[in-house]
């Protein structure tokens, strides 16, 4: 790892730690994340990852570039990866159903896999969370097996129902809230991903990981979810 | 407390604030006040902390009641303001009787107007902000994300200050914007760099809060292909069909685009105030010369007396 600092905006730093998404990144992004928020404490404003990224934005009232570049700089010293598992480890209830999840049937028909095995392969693999994104509390997860790789719609849907599961390329997400979106859908999860009332807001923060759990649809109901159908909501 | 009710609104008028922070990491957007410049001065004639919450009034197309004596400010745009049959003009705090009206007719100079109340107007802060974010439903006068609509009411509970005008109320708007030099500025051609900083570019009609288009000679990205990263505000993105994209207040928080670079804050304030059709050119600068340039201008704020 090597990592370089690029000028972004006037307030903003480019912290460029890898050139490829790895699963690997990840201890050394929760480090480098840790360390940076210690060194600029209140002068930090906002401090946003992204898969290979973190991008710092800091005060320009309290620090001048070149001061938040020797913090950078000294944040990055002697830099450690995290162990595993410093991040929280989340548990998502799915219903996998055809009427929630119409790609299923696209995602068996491309992998050769029976629609059980994919709903197998997509539940086996605990998930990075590498970047929130696109919407509050929506989680970029991955990376999905090769075999269910699928690229995203080529119209996306213009409604997309909370709380629904899909897959873009070898990435895995959950909708926090209704919204267009062009992901292959599987499934549904009852779990509330974004919540103003919640100490930190968001479920899913960067760096935790998740494992997906086949539920039954009684045990969907049970948790809170809602089974209309995909297409029955206007 | 002092009220207002409101007979007429917009879409395009927006409780703003100066946004949210601390929350980017969770997919969270910015929000706030487009010209936050205005937005100052507007708080600045009442006294106010310069980010107290105010009214967003893009375009005109506005019109409140007092219900109650009220003391308020106006910055920004000339947007035809009337205090019922009399005209007046921004850069001032002014005085509305319980039953006078203030409606904004339609923009004579620049976009976007701001109102202000002493202390600012009352709302909840939701996710350390009262900014509205429509598409996330959050903030604004009811915490949800609702633009402000006919039939609704605004409320301060501040007192004012002393009636104050600016001497000498500055709208800058348009002409040449300021661009941080940056991101992957280096893998455009270099002819792409030539036309970026010595063509002009028309602001297209598809623009809101959350970016605006540049039209002008498409520009060329010549390097590979990007892992979505943070997008910093004013950030310049290049889509593939080589318009820009200036990104604002409601961007989205990571992308994958080629960027310039961004604007400076100074910069995206005149942006803010102009219309579809005007014309712009980019003028490239470093950041450090544009620190010095912001931390110098806001001085203005607590030099002016």
């Amino acid at each position: 790892m090597k990592p370089c600092i690029e000028v972004v905006a006037i307030d903003c730093l480019m912290v460029r730690l890898f050139e490829v998404i790895a699963e690997a990144n990840m201890p050394w992004m929760l480090a480098a994340t840790q360390r940076l928020r210690a060194e600029f404490g209140a002068a930090l404003v906002d401090l946003v990852p992204s898969y290979t990224t973190l991008m710092v934005h800091y005060d320009l009232t309290q620090l001048t570039p070149t001061q938040a570049r020797e913090l950078i700089d000294l944040a990055l010293t002697d830099l450690q990866p995290l162990a595993q598992g410093s991040g929280q480890c989340h548990v998502l209830p799915v219903w996998y159903d055809l009427s929630v999840g119409p790609e299923l049937t696209l995602l068996s028909r491309r992998s050769g896999l029976t629609v059980e095995d994919v709903i197998r392969r997509h539940s086996a693999h605990e998930y990075q969370v590498f970047a929130l994104g696109f919407a509050p509390g929506f989680a970029f997860m991955g990376l999905v097996d090769e075999v269910l790789a699928t690229p995203r719609l080529n119209t996306p849907r213009k409604r997309v129902a909370a709380g629904s599961v899909g897959i873009a390329e070898r990435q895995t997400a959950a909708y926090p809230v209704v919204s267009p979106g062009g992901w292959n859908l599987i499934g549904r999860t009852p779990a509330k991903l974004f919540d103003r009332e919640r100490d930190g807001y968001s479920l899913m923060q960067p760096g935790d990981t998740v494992r997906f759990e086949a539920v039954d649809h009684a045990e969907f109901i049970h948790l809170g979810g809602d089974d209309t159908p995909l297409e029955a909501q206007a | 407390m002092s009220r207002l009710i409101i007979e007429a609104s917009t879409p395009l008028c927006l409780l703003q604030d100066a946004g949210r922070f601390g929350v980017r990491h969770l997919g969270v957007t910015q929000g706030g006040a487009l010209d936050w410049v205005s937005m100052s001065w507007a708080n600045w004639l009442l006294g106010n902390a310069l980010d107290a919450p105010v009214v967003e009034i893009t375009l005109g197309g506005f019109t409140v009641q007092a219900e109650d004596y009220c003391l308020l400010a106006l910055a920004g745009a000339d947007l035809g303001a009337y205090v019922d049959e009399r005209a007046i003009s921004p850069g001032r705090s002014f005085i509305l009787q319980k039953g006078q009206r203030l409606r904004f007719t339609q923009p004579f100079n620049g976009a976007r107007a701001y109102l202000a109340a002493p202390g600012g107007f009352d709302a909840p802060t939701v996710l350390g902000s009262c900014a509205t974010v429509v598409r996330e439903a959050l903030g604004g006068v009811d915490g949800f994300g609702k633009a402000l609509a006919e039939g609704g009411r605004l409320a301060y509970s501040g007192t004012g200050g002393a009636m104050k005008v600016l001497a000498k109320p500055e709208l800058q708007s348009g002409a040449s914007l300021d661009v941080i030099i940056g991101a992957q500025i280096g893998r455009f051609s270099g002819q792409s760099l030539f036309d970026a900083f010595n063509t002009e570019w028309a602001l297209d009609s598809r623009a809101d809060r959350m970016g605006m288009r540049l039209l002008g000679t498409p520009l060329h990205y010549q390097g590979p292909s990007l892992i979505s990263e943070g997008i910093p505000l004013g950030a310049i993105q290049v889509p593939p069909d080589g318009q820009p994209i200036v990104l604002l207040n409601d961007r989205q928080t990571i992308g994958g685009y080629p960027r310039l670079g961004a604007l400076t804050p100074l910069s995206l304030a005149r942006l803010a105030q102009c219309l579809p059709g005007e014309k712009v050119r980019l003028a490239p600068v470093v950041q450090e010369a544009a620190h010095r340039q912001h931390i110098k201008f806001l001085q203005r704020f607590s030099q002016s007396l």
